[in-house]
């Protein structure tokens, strides 16, 4: 057993993203990798707060910094791209901009909590947490239910990588992550036995910030993820945000209905796959808690 | 003569006649279009200064017109008229009239953040179209568009919780965009679902929904919210010249 981390679920997880919150879990544990939730967390304010005031957003996320330096975490994980994009934001706009420093001072000192120190921990996603503990080498060994050839897209979305200038440790050439060309879930997947398409849209838009209040961009948006990744071979998308995976889901059944746009592809958590690779169930990993429904394709597969 | 590029001249500009003579000449034909002249004299000089005291805004003086923006920006593939380099130029000169054309559109940015994340200038475009759409919004251009009343709801709750639950805010959005929750390919959906799932996390999802989960020691962290929002609207309204906001 290595030393716990702090674990970030954040609100989405806890709701339509349950499926993504257990099966992190289920991998956590079927690897040996101890989470520890953060006590009190609050929202990141999604993409939502900052539209209200970006300094807003910066408090809220170095609020549950500071909750995870107060545990005595050095790192905290988090598998929503908009839970991690905003810690990172945060920590960015903490070391640069002497507004939002004093900004964030006075809301701590305001509310009676302590204010983050920055740099005192470091943000990392679901992706990184696994990459760093095992490698690719080290996930393959445990591979117990080769995904045996599953033909897979694999869709990072915006906040993973852009913009660019809060992921200083991205693009630092090989072994590191590539803003423009992500490849840390492609290389888990293949490691778990899939085969990776190759999938022109890994950072194309699915319009999840308006995905109820502009619905018909964001199913435009989308469906064109969609139809590419079918184009491309894809059998399967593979997720690691709760927004893009539920937008994703929402609007291939809103495609069908409305725009009669039928789509075969599956939907499934990149956490869902690696889990049913190391021989959990699909119980186990929540695939009936999906709002699509994949359970068919999997059973087809040896699945179950 | 023809009007190369004719399709980039807007069609109340362009001034055709059936027969024209012109100091005697008879020039009917192709000779007898021409492109309406324009003067502009309804700049508003404080309009770039009005765009940068809105949150997202600080940076727009840094653009020099690149175009990046415009070239990577995920909407404008949908709808070319949705055009960020135009409307930070246009904010710039302060041509409030023909910003003001796009004005029922500029809310639609996804934050996909592909602008921000190639701008030579660090602009921040996409801050620009959030802050664009306050403004928008303040000096009572637009309605408030369903994007921004899904902000407010959103934070609304965070700040009264410190947590979002989803059901409560899909629910109260709605209700406030007066749209049906019973959105045929939604309840499909959610049908499909609910016949999938164990009981035992169907209870559990009810309960939450009835018993919002919420931060505890979220008080204080309520109040300075709560202080800071209603102090930044002050400010906004002040340096757009309106009138502090009566309560509500």
């Amino acid at each position: 057993m290595s030393e716990p981390i702090a674990y970030y679920p954040g609100c989405a997880l806890e709701g339509t993203g349950h499926a993504y919150d257990r099966s992190t879990r289920a991998v956590g544990a079927a690897l040996g990798l101890p989470l520890q939730e953060l006590k009190d967390w609050n929202c990141c304010g999604a993409m939502e707060v900052k539209n209200i005031d970006p300094r807003l957003q910066t408090f809220l996320s170095a609020r549950n910094l500071r909750i995870a330096a107060e545990m005595g975490h050095h790192t905290v994980m988090a598998p929503c791209n908009g839970c991690y994009h905003n810690l990172k934001k945060a920590e960015h706009d903490l070391t640069h901009d002497p507004d939002s420093r004093e900004t964030v001072a006075r809301l701590a000192d305001k509310s009676g909590e302590a204010a983050y120190q920055p740099g005192s921990v470091r943000s990392i996603h679901a992706l990184e947490w696994i990459r760093e503990a095992l490698g690719a080498d080290g996930l393959r060994a445990r591979v117990k239910n080769s995904l045996k050839g599953m033909k897979i897209a694999n869709y990072y979305g915006c906040m993973y990588s852009r913009p660019r200038h809060i992921f200083p440790e991205k693009d630092k050439g090989p072994g590191s992550e590539s803003t423009s060309r992500p490849h840390f879930m492609d290389e888990l997947l293949a490691a778990a036995g899939a085969e990776n398409m190759e999938y022109p849209l890994k950072t194309a838009c699915c319009g999840g910030a308006h995905t109820l209040s502009d619905s018909d961009t964001s199913t435009r948006l989308v469906l064109n993820l969609l139809t590419a990744a079918e184009e491309c071979g894809a059998e399967v998308i593979a997720t690691e945000c709760p927004t893009c995976h539920s937008g994703l889901e929402m609007h291939q059944a809103r495609a069908a209905r409305v725009f009669g746009k039928q789509t075969r592809v599956k939907i499934l958590y990149f956490t869902q796959l690696l889990g049913l690779a190391l021989g959990l169930s699909a119980r186990q990993v929540g695939v009936a808690e999906n709002l699509s429904d994949s359970r068919d394709f999997l059973r087809a597969r040896g699945f179950r | 003569m023809t009007i190369h590029e004719k399709s980039l001249i807007r069609p109340e500009n362009l001034i055709q006649h059936d027969k024209l003579v012109i100091d005697g000449v008879d020039v009917s034909g192709d000779w007898s279009t021409f492109i309406a002249p324009r003067v502009i004299t309804d700049y508003n000089e404080a309009l770039e200064a009005e765009i940068a005291a809105m949150p997202g805004g600080q940076h727009i003086h840094r653009c020099w017109q690149c175009g990046s923006c415009t070239n990577a920006c995920t909407v404008n593939a949908l709808n070319p008229d949705f055009n960020p380099r135009y409307w930070i130029y246009l904010i710039r000169l302060g041509m409030e009239s023909e910003l003001l054309r796009d004005k029922d559109i500029i809310w639609q940015c996804v934050s996909c953040n592909k602008c921000t994340n190639i701008c030579p200038r660090d602009v921040d475009p996409e801050g620009v179209m959030k802050a664009t759409a306050h403004w928008l919004e303040l000096k009572g251009h637009t309605p408030r568009s369903p994007a921004m009343t899904f902000d407010h709801e959103f934070s609304a709750q965070v700040v009264a919780t410190g947590r979002i639950e989803e059901g409560r805010l899909l629910q109260r959005f709605f209700a406030r965009t007066g749209q049906k929750l019973t959105q045929d390919w939604l309840v499909g959906l959610i049908r499909g679902l609910i016949l999938r799932l164990p009981v035992g996390l169907l209870a559990r999802l009810g309960l939450a929904a009835l018993r919002p989960p919420r931060t505890r020691r979220w008080d204080g962290a309520q109040r300075a919210m709560n202080e800071f929002i209603a102090e930044q609207t002050t400010a906004q309204r002040k340096a757009l010249g309106l009138p502090p906001e009566t309560a509500r």
